[in-house]
């Protein structure tokens, strides 16, 4: 068992950390429940966004809750937002009816034993991954205080704008 | 065994060798794949308070932490995670000691198939006949170690696997064997690929092997179970159904019985802008079924299948740890109604942001059962049971008979782009002596209304302070309770937070006590801190409808996490 850690540790130091630029491509659901692929993830060229939420997150809903009010802002920057959800299948039923209610206008995904989820190493819910045009990430934060999401669509902004914000 | 060592160490030499040559070589086009993990640390001083009931931790401090490092490079991936409890934080099985690493794994993926060799989480349908999962704050890890293969093209999906259940640092004495396939008509048939009309259906197969050592009774050495399911939908409706049959399986759960196990549920569903509406009904039983027929832990151990409680799942402190609800495997008829509506913007009800409510039912009850007299059951069945019948009418569970429901409602609205408002009404009912085992309340079943009204202002473009009020009006159990909330915040940064849960209504005037919380969060992109200091109430902390015990406590909390 140990040697395993062993030689993990040395690929690690062989490597060095490279930062995660490329999205696992894991099979998950649409809110449709139709299969969808993670390696799909794109917005032709624009800047977009993955966020991990759940039904049960307060902080979640409020985040997407906080972009939602002010979207046509982040409409007019050509950004596109995944909105994942990691509700496993006792609440998974509870998404369609919330995210329709709210009237979200973010692609929603459910990921409901958490695949991608750990593919994307999240440990807890709110998640944000911030990508750019090309598919690098550029950003990422978790948990979620009132006044973060403002501070998320200056990024989207400049790199809506062509400026590199690394 | 120095042979392996041998061929480690070479392993390691030669996976060093590109930062030997890194100074003469140019790297920087060439891929040597990616290194990303992520790492949670808690540690917790333990004051002895005699006064809420916290044991006296002999250790005074104890940590759980982990780590997980993935790495992945074109088609190939691998990875561990090292785990340490020293020793496990109390609430968690103190199984969990020492240092180890329990999930270590390497795939391929080529073309439509996907290999995957050590541990991995798998899951079938909604779970009735498998699903592996890892949830640490619950102390839940149930992947399986062994093989796994699957295929994924056009619409159709085929997964195979086998392996050990892993059962805190051993692994299960049974073997879990397993394939599932799913066919998405839509992708599987080209003319039918833009009909709105969305059709999937699927079946899976689960056994598990486990000799039979019992001295007394023949029992099953391959346990199966067949699962079979369907999801319709069009323009926002849909309907879905899933139903799973496992064979004779005596374990510790069942009391060694003979019966057969059965789950049912369906749901349908209609959601369009603004408004949203699903039904989910089950029944079920003889539902348990673990990799160790032998296990029946009060910790979520070894469990192949998972049947999701059909409530939901609240995030107020007094809704959602005091009396939460867990499926009762043995037998079980449930059902759940979840709604919501949306007031349009700049209408009468909306105002500026538009109002939502959300409305939501749960009602959950026992089987009908006739016990058998034991010297007319030969074949050890214990009890016969009509799966369509409910123990207990649906609004008048009577005396101690009923087992659960719960109506809530809650209004949002937003005043202005400061200031917003939200408002929940919950009516529980609650029987405490089956749903946390308290024998002692038995014919006390709990009858609450609770009532929570948060409220939410901006001060500043970054600060917002946001405070709860809560309160919980019951006779029984142990009476009401209060509860306040003051969060404040500083994006991106600061979080602090002071909570009291006040159990003002107790009968006994020496438990009237207060549980009194503070706590200081500070976040910078994906990695947190956080520190709270205060009492925890004993109760239940569930996450994703699944529950742990925890116990009550006094103490330093020091929380870190990351991701890389």
């Amino acid at each position: 068992m140990k040697y395993t850690f062993t030689l993990l540790t040395a690929l690690a130091f062989a490597v060095g950390l490279n930062a995660q630029t490329s999205i696992p491509d894991i099979q998950i659901q649409t809110i449709d429940f139709a299969t969808f692929k993670t390696s799909e993830i794109n917005n032709d060229g624009k800047p977009f966004i993955i966020n991990f939420w759940a039904t049960w997150c307060a902080p979640c809903k409020a985040e997407l809750n906080a972009i939602n009010d002010e979207w046509p802002d982040w409409e007019e920057t050509g950004v596109k937002i995944y909105a994942v959800s990691i509700d496993n299948s006792r609440s998974v039923n509870s998404v369609q009816p919330y995210v329709y209610g709210q009237d979200w206008p973010f692609e929603v995904l459910l990921d409901v034993n958490s695949e991608f989820r750990r593919a994307m190493n999240v440990n807890n819910v709110p998640h944000v991954f911030l990508f750019d045009g090309e598919g690098n990430l550029v950003n990422q934060h978790t948990a979620y205080n009132p006044g973060d999401e403002e501070e998320l669509l200056e990024l989207v902004k400049k790199l809506a704008a062509g400026e590199s914000i690394k | 065994m120095q042979f392996f060592k041998g061929l480690v160490a070479l392993v390691c030499l030669a996976s060093t060798f590109p930062v030997l040559n890194a100074q003469n070589v140019d790297l920087s086009n060439v891929d040597l794949g990616s290194i990303h993990g992520n790492f949670d640390m808690n540690a917790q001083y333990y004051r002895k308070d005699s006064l809420i009931g916290a044991p006296d931790v002999p250790e005074q401090v104890l940590f759980n932490g982990f780590l997980n490092l993935n790495y992945t490079r074109g088609n190939f991936r691998a990875g561990l995670r090292y785990e340490s409890y020293q020793n496990a934080m109390l609430g968690y099985s103190p199984e969990y000691k020492g240092n180890g690493i329990p999930y270590r794994y390497a795939g391929y993926k080529i073309g439509a198939f996907d290999f995957t060799a050590g541990n991995f989480y798998e899951q079938f349908g909604n779970g009735f006949a498998l699903r592996t999962y890892f949830e640490p704050t619950l102390g839940v890890d149930n992947s399986i170690d062994g093989f796994r293969a699957t295929y994924s093209d056009h619409g159709i999906t085929i997964k195979t696997l086998i392996g050990t259940m892993r059962n805190y640092f051993t692994q299960s004495e049974g073997i879990v064997r397993g394939a599932d396939m799913n066919f998405q008509l839509n992708d599987m048939v080209k003319s039918l690929a833009d009909n709105p009309t969305k059709i999937q259906f699927g079946g899976a197969v689960t056994s598990r092997y486990q000799e039979d050592k019992n001295p007394d009774l023949i029992l099953p050495e391959n346990v199966m179970v067949l699962d079979g399911r369907f999801k319709i939908s069009r323009k926002g409706f849909s309907i879905y159904s899933e139903y799973a049959y496992k064979y004779n399986d005596p374990s510790a759960d069942n009391g060694y019985l003979y019966g057969n196990g059965q789950a049912l549920e369906a749901g349908v569903g209609y959601a369009q802008r603004g408004f949203g509406i699903n039904f989910t009904a089950h029944t079920l039983v003889n539902m348990a079924y673990r990799a160790d027929r032998n296990n029946g832990s009060q910790f979520v151990e070894e469990y192949i299948s998972y049947v999701p409680a059909l409530t939901k799942p609240h995030s107020y402190l007094l809704m959602s740890t005091l009396y939460p609800y867990a499926t009762q495997l043995q037998n079980e008829m449930a059902f759940q109604v979840d709604a919501v509506y949306k007031f349009k913007r700049n209408s009468l009800l909306g105002g500026k942001y538009g109002t939502t409510v959300f409305a939501n039912f749960s009602w959950a009850q026992g089987l009908d059962t006739t016990n058998l007299d034991p010297e007319n059951d030969p074949t050890r069945q214990g009890y016969t049971v009509n799966m369509f019948k409910p123990s207990a009418s649906l609004f008048s569970p009577g005396d101690s008979s009923g087992l659960w429901h719960d109506f809530n409602v809650t209004i949002t609205h937003k005043f202005s782009k400061e200031f917003s408002l939200k408002l929940t009404y919950q009516n529980l009912y609650y029987n405490i002596d089956i749903l946390q085992g308290k024998p002692e309340y038995r014919g006390q079943n709990i009858k609450a209304n609770v009532a929570v009204l948060e409220g939410k202002y901006r001060v500043t473009k970054t600060q917002t302070i946001r405070a709860e009020a809560q309160i919980l009006l019951t006779e029984q159990h142990d009476g009401d309770w209060l509860a306040f909330v003051a969060e404040y915040t500083i994006s991106p940064h600061w979080s602090f937070s002071i909570l009291d849960q006040y159990n003002y209504g107790n009968k006994v005037p020496e438990k009237q006590i207060h549980y009194f919380t503070t706590a200081v969060g500070y976040t910078k992109k994906a990695s947190r801190i956080m520190l709270s200091y205060g009492r925890q109430r004993e109760g239940l902390f569930c996450v994703g409808g699944i529950c742990r015990v925890v116990p009550a406590s006094n103490g330093i909390k020091l929380t870190l996490s990351s991701t890389f």
